[in-house]
């Protein structure tokens, strides 16, 4: 006689009736609200209507839709090109080291978005920000603005993107076999070589999966755009939030976090099937 | 041929000093071991001849060249790592030519040699093998190949077979040996197995505390060991305390030895070490007239093992092991009053 194997499930109820709950369920209505059908007084029933998709495919839903998708990773790939090499000399340091280092960026990560976002727009500003330093060095003539600004947009997005590509590539790196380095420079490549043909490649899967996080991450930005951002600049997520809190259209605003999921889930599985495989 | 020179090494982590004042010179074409225990410094100053650490003091010559401050990759060395460092995101024929990619050979070029090195290290057809679908055994033939795909001046090993598991070790440090010979490349190799030293080296350097205690060939350095560290370290030895009584004689207990080995520079009179080796020693029965160069004890265990006998004596507290052929079996048994033998050409002096 076996036991049944029901205990083995135990375990897994919590978090079953938390993905049911908080997840599913949520998820579940925001895919029916995006089907729905508006009334005559205003309001909205449950039907399978699709003029809310219709109503993105529209030339400027499609390119605001184009333009996050490009905006997200251009900031993933400047936070590696930041976070990368910081993160690289990072586990070459001493342990005591290493520790303030990952102390002070998870303290970051403390940091609400909202915060971050009005510092971007103080140190940005024309009469407090950096523009005062380079009158005062006298690169510029005139301290000037530069906020709104895409500029501003991507600068405050990559800040709050490298904490979690450092962390996200930490542990990847500090793996990072030593030897593996010191063995392709006996076979004749220089530092640099080195760091290309060796550190790069092995690190390749870490460095997809955290692109891949900052991408999805920084899609989901709504206050940054808005903030340092002119309306040309402003996101999917923006936009959202647009319709769902001012235009109080959440059969359309569910109809765009809808496409903004496909986006998120294609492109994870775009670069989990084309650049973080062949591996064995 | 000047060969492989280290002049005068020294190399400090702090205050920590891990290689001291190292004078060692080898002809081209030698395979050398640096054995020690661990911490002995025997991989600082093998990775000191790779480049991988910069000596704090001294030079390294290579065929006359001066290699101290020639940065690693310009060095034309080839290593293999104690564990291998093989290249996970290269298949094995990459791994192989991935020196000679970085020189600029061409695809054609580098898959040929690839192949050639595999025939040669006895795995053929496996270039487009995963690292890691390969054994442990085929691990270390790939790391060598890739080490050896230049045709590097010197060839070095850290450990090489610590990965290994027993049976494999042994079948390779005769291949490994020949393959150098085969090559005749100044070979360097770092390890801590006496064995493993004593069936590959031309020359052994014994390294004990970031010093060089000993250097020579094999038979020299079991034979005639400097101290009682080095033939502690090398085979088993039987040390037993004495007093120089003359020039070519000691006294352990009552008895008298004459020593036709080597004596350490001591004067008569002070005390030292009477050093056997087990498979010199012989056992004979006590007789009333006991035998020149030899001290009464009694037998506390005998193994035998078929090839040959090894028999523990006690001898007034002292453990003495006496490693026997069976033609020279004595019939003695535990418990059994015996004087044990020691030939004055086995008996060495060294300093207590």
């Amino acid at each position: 006689m076996t036991k049944p194997p029901l205990t083995r499930y135990l375990g897994l109820i919590p978090s079953s009736v938390m993905i049911g709950v908080f997840f599913a369920i949520p998820f579940a209505m925001i895919l029916l609200t995006s089907v729905s059908t508006p009334t005559d007084d205003g309001d909205y029933r449950f039907a399978f209507d699709l003029q809310h998709f219709d109503r993105f495919l529209t030339w400027f839903y499609v390119e605001r839709a184009l333009f996050s998708a490009g905006l997200c990773a251009l900031i993933a790939v400047i936070s590696l090109l930041v976070a990368f090499p910081f993160t690289y000399f990072l586990t070459r340091f001493g342990p005591r080291s290493q520790t303030i280092w990952l102390i002070y960026i998870l303290a970051q990560l403390s940091l609400s978005e909202v915060l971050i976002a009005f510092s971007w727009q103080i140190l940005l500003s024309r009469t407090s920000g950096v523009g005062n330093i380079l009158e005062w060095v006298g690169i510029v003539e005139k301290s000037f603005s530069m906020a709104p600004s895409a500029g501003a947009v991507v600068a405050a997005l990559v800040y709050l993107a490298v904490p979690f590509a450092v962390l996200l590539l930490f542990p990847a790196l500090s793996r990072l076999d030593k030897s593996l380095i010191e063995a392709s420079r006996t076979l004749g490549a220089s530092p640099m070589r080195s760091f290309f043909t060796v550190v790069i490649p092995v690190a390749r899967p870490a460095i997809v999966s955290s692109g891949v996080t900052i991408f999805v991450l920084t899609l989901g930005a709504i206050i940054v755009p808005q903030v340092l951002g002119r309306p040309e600049h402003w996101t999917l997520s923006v936009l959202i939030t647009d319709q769902a809190i001012f235009n109080f259209n959440m059969p359309f605003a569910s109809a765009l976090a809808v496409v903004l999921l496909v986006l998120s889930a294609s492109v994870i599985l775009l670069v989990s099937r084309f650049a973080g495989g062949n591996r064995s | 041929m000047s060969g492989l020179v280290i002049e005068g090494v020294t190399k400090a982590f702090g205050s920590v000093v891990a290689v001291e004042d190292v004078h060692l010179s080898f002809p081209a074409g030698e395979m050398i071991c640096f054995l020690g225990p661990s911490g002995c410094g025997k991989t600082t100053l093998l990775r000191m001849i790779a480049g991988l650490e910069e000596p704090t003091k001294g030079r390294i010559e290579f065929d006359g060249r001066d290699l101290t401050h020639v940065p690693v990759h310009e060095r034309n060395i080839g290593m293999v790592f104690q564990s291998f460092a093989l290249f996970p995101h290269l298949n094995v024929g990459e791994n192989i030519s991935y020196s000679m990619r970085i020189r600029g050979h061409s695809r054609s070029e580098c898959e040929d040699r690839a192949t050639e090195l595999l025939d040669m290290m006895h795995l053929p057809g496996l270039a487009d093998r995963r690292i890691s679908q390969l054994s442990g055994g085929q691990r270390q033939r790939v790391a060598i190949a890739r080490a050896l795909a230049l045709s590097p001046q010197v060839f070095l090993l850290d450990e090489p077979m610590s990965a290994l598991d027993a049976n494999l070790r042994e079948a390779m440090q005769i291949e490994l040996r020949k393959l150098q010979q085969e090559l005749g490349i100044t070979t360097v190799v770092v390890t801590h197995d006496q064995t493993e030293a004593m069936t590959m080296a031309d020359q052994i350097v014994v390294m004990g505390k970031a010093r060089v205690l000993q250097t020579g060939s094999p038979m020299d350095i079991y034979k005639r060991p400097v101290d009682k560290f080095v033939a502690g370290f090398i085979g088993t030895s039987n040390l037993l305390p004495a007093k120089r009584t003359g020039k070519q004689s000691v006294r352990v207990g009552e008895a008298e030895f004459n020593v036709g080995g080597t004596i350490a520079e001591v004067q008569t009179g002070e005390d030292v070490l009477l050093m056997t080796r087990p498979e010199e020693v012989f056992v004979r029965p006590a007789e009333h007239n006991p035998p020149a160069n030899a001290i009464p004890g009694a037998v506390t265990f005998v193994r035998d093992i078929g090839a040959t006998i090894e028999i523990l004596v006690d001898c007034a507290g002292h453990e003495v092991i006496s490693v026997l052929t069976p033609k020279d079996w004595p019939g003695v048994k535990i418990g059994d009053a015996v004087h044990v033998e020691m030939p004055a050409p086995a008996c060495n002096v060294l300093a207590a």
